[in-house]
């Protein structure tokens, strides 16, 4: 399994993506199709609207597979920036069609209030990619706290490792978690995406 | 027939069950992460948890945490390496900004000066207060020497490293009541524990346990024929492996969201032999290992390697998944999904660079032969009825396949019934032929009118497989619903229990019912 998890696997996708081979746009989807559809709906919160950020990020990828860079980490993540892209895109073009729409043609909608809108839309997405992202470890001591309600003990005897180490992990994972929250430095230029590339 | 696999098949995404933080739901490579053995993580006392604990507004410096334990694996999985925080969208760089030089922990106002923050890891180690196999020293013991006159009015007076170490726990409201009162008191006194515990219960906020919902299975359709539609492909999925390319994906979605135990959920398969239904158990798992066992007949098919010890395995798809299971010491686990999808992955990328050459080569299954067109949607049936087992054994929804390749799906079916029904009888299990015509003249034919999603209208010929079905010589009508007819080629339904709508010759009806189940094998 080690041979296709690494850079290796992105540089022999983006060769065959490259190529116009059906069979790995396929691949990629399989591979990807998950991560891009569930990022946008935790920032968009509609499903057809998700469904079409997925359309258009597979479609940009296809279409343009040398825009990645292996270089600048791995296409699981470059995937990830392109779909806050267009979610983000997406997000303010509703947010304003429904605030005309609402208020009249020509009314714009308060853009601090949008921004703290993409700004919380990101987070979230952000929390999700950091979670799915995070050693396994952690996540399995997150999901016993958080969803099953498991107190520390209880959690360290499920994961059968030392109450220190449930203690630790809680701590490390939610340490982890609150980088989403951290105001990236795009947040300073008023179009939040544009540091994206 | 109409359709292209765009019905909308409702009702898939709202009933699974299990809520989960929908991380995990991320993407393929969460396989990867989960197979992958759990990474030796450090020593509890060991990795300086002060050092775990960068003071930090930076994700940079959290990920380098978040990083420490995997980095021990020898998996350099770059999604988990430079720290997935880290790697996310904004900052494409490794490191996105700067560290704020030495850490500002122990720096002014601090309330702790007896006990200073370790930073510089080794005494850590020993600072962290695990004594050995000595309680927890939240168990109501009360540490013997905790002199810190800050926390002395609290109900159970812990060390600072204790409660810092609590934090995470804390936030997520899972350490016992006097636990929480003891960082509470702390956190009035402590201004960096008091920092990270807004961080962290900050953070907690951000978990969600629902939005787990899945893929609808047609989108994948959508998406890939939209990037075709915007770039053609140079070298497409040949239109017959377009079923097998659809069902193993939408199997493999399954699998990756079901959880290790389900692997080794009981299933029941079923099949019709010798006029009667028969059944095996195996595990989830040791179906995909069928599967698997039984594609690589089409790998061989198109000279790559099959996936049971080249060329000396046998033909037969029952004995050569008896032979998988049986060389398999151990019960099969999730580790079987890794080989099995590689398989198919191989196959679809091979057949698409083959393409149209490869489509009437043949692929023996021992007792009979099919072109490989043929084949591959044989398997993409195999799949879905097989999916639909493991969907059954697991209590997840599983809808049939689009329209349009369940129409071939039974379009192969009802092309392969005249010869099973010659084959019946020629062992006098089917009535005798009552009328041979020349070779591709229309004969006596059975109407199979399939109602519903993937239907239409076969003429089967009845007595002979050289005999052309044809609408002027029908002298008999089955209607039956697609699903329904497909289970019964499965072998899921018995051709008495096939609720058909039935018209004109009995024997005919019965021969052509029970040839249906015929095709079934395991």
């Amino acid at each position: 399994m080690a041979k296709d998890t690494a850079p290796r696997w992105d540089r022999r996708m983006q060769q065959r993506l490259a190529r116009g081979e059906a069979a790995a746009l396929g691949e990629l989807y399989d591979r990807f199709a998950a991560l891009v559809h569930s990022q946008a709906h935790r920032m968009l919160d509609d499903e057809d609207a998700a469904d079409l950020v997925t359309r258009e990020v597979f479609a940009q990828v296809w279409e343009n597979p040398e825009a990645y860079d292996p270089k600048q980490g791995s296409m699981r993540s470059w995937v990830a920036r392109l779909t806050h892209r267009r979610s983000v895109q997406r997000l303010r073009s509703a947010a304003a069609s429904s605030y005309a729409a609402e208020h009249g043609e020509g009314a714009v909608p308060d853009p601090e209030e949008l921004e703290r809108r993409v700004r919380s839309a990101t987070a979230a997405a952000r929390a999700d990619y950091i979670v799915s992202s995070m050693p396994v470890p952690l996540r399995e001591a997150l999901e016993l706290a958080y969803i099953h309600r498991r107190d520390y003990r209880q959690t360290a005897a499920d994961l059968g490792v030392t109450e220190d180490e449930a203690r630790r992990r809680l701590r490390l994972g939610l340490q982890l978690l609150s980088t989403a929250n951290a105001r990236p430095l795009e947040g300073a230029a008023p179009p939040g995406y544009g540091r994206v590339r | 027939m109409t359709g292209g696999g765009r019905e909308s098949e409702g009702g898939e995404e709202e009933v699974r069950g299990a809520r989960r933080i929908p991380g995990p739901r991320g993407a393929a490579d969460d396989l990867d992460l989960a197979s992958v053995p759990l990474p030796p993580l450090p020593p509890p006392g060991g990795s300086a948890p002060d050092e775990a604990v960068p003071e930090q507004s930076q994700p940079a410096s959290a990920s380098a945490s978040g990083d420490a334990p995997e980095s021990d694996a020898g998996e350099p999985e770059p999604d988990l390496g430079p720290g997935p925080a880290a790697e996310a969208w904004p900052e494409p760089g490794p490191c996105p900004e700067p560290e704020p030089g030495p850490e500002p922990e122990p720096a002014d106002g601090h309330p702790h000066p007896a006990a200073p923050e370790p930073e510089p890891a080794a005494p850590a180690a020993e600072a962290w207060p695990e004594p050995g196999p000595g309680p927890e020293p939240a168990d109501g013991t009360p540490e013997p020497p905790a002199p810190d006159p800050l926390v002395s009015s609290a109900p159970v007076v812990l060390p600072h490293q204790v409660l810092k170490a609590l934090l995470g726990a804390w936030a997520l409201s899972a350490c016992s009541a006097e636990e929480t009162a003891a960082v509470e008191d702390h956190l009035t006194g402590c201004a960096p524990c008091a920092d990270e515990a807004l961080r962290l219960r900050d953070a907690v906020g951000l978990l969600h346990t629902d939005g787990s919902l899945d893929l609808d299975p047609t989108l994948r359709t959508r998406v890939l024929d939209g990037c075709f539609g915007r770039r053609p492909a140079r070298i497409p999925v040949p239109e017959w492996a377009a079923p097998y390319d659809a069902e193993t994906a939408r199997l493999d979605a399954l699998l990756r969201d079901i959880g290790d135990s389900e692997w080794h959920a009981p299933v029941r398969l079923q099949w019709f032999e010798e006029e009667r239904r028969v059944s095996r158990r195996t595990t989830v798992a040791g179906v995909i290992g069928h599967l698997m066992a039984v594609d690589g007949l089409l790998s061989a098919a198109l000279g790559l390697d099959d996936p049971l010890d080249g060329g000396k395995a046998p033909l037969d798809p029952t004995e050569r998944t008896e032979t998988y299971w049986s060389a398999t010491r151990r019960p099969p686990t999730r580790a079987v999904r890794e080989p099995w999808r590689a398989q198919s992955h191989e196959l679809i990328r091979t057949a698409s660079f083959a393409g149209r050459n490869v489509a009437e080569t043949s692929v023996s299954y021992g007792a009979f032969a099919l072109p490989l067109q043929d084949a591959a949607l044989d398997r993409a049936f195999e799949c879905w009825v097989h999916g639909g087992d493991i969907a059954d054994a697991v209590d997840y929804p599983y809808p049939a396949p689009s329209a349009a390749h369940l129409h071939r799906m039974i379009d192969l079916a009802a092309r392969m019934l005249p010869a099973a029904l010659a084959g019946r009888r020629s062992a006098g299990l089917a009535g005798p032929a009552k009328d041979l015509v020349a070779a591709g003249a229309p004969g006596r034919s059975l109407h199979l009118e399939i109602e519903g999603h993937g239907g239409g209208d076969w003429y089967i010929a009845l007595d002979s497989p050289a005999a052309v079905g044809a609408p002027e010589r029908a002298v008999a009508q089955v209607a039956l619903d697609g699903v329904e007819f497909c289970r019964l080629v499965a072998g899921h339904i018995s051709p008495v229990e096939a609720a058909a709508g039935q018209e004109g010759d009995r024997e005919a009806i019965r021969d052509v019912l029970f040839a249906a189940a015929s095709l079934s094998r395991l």
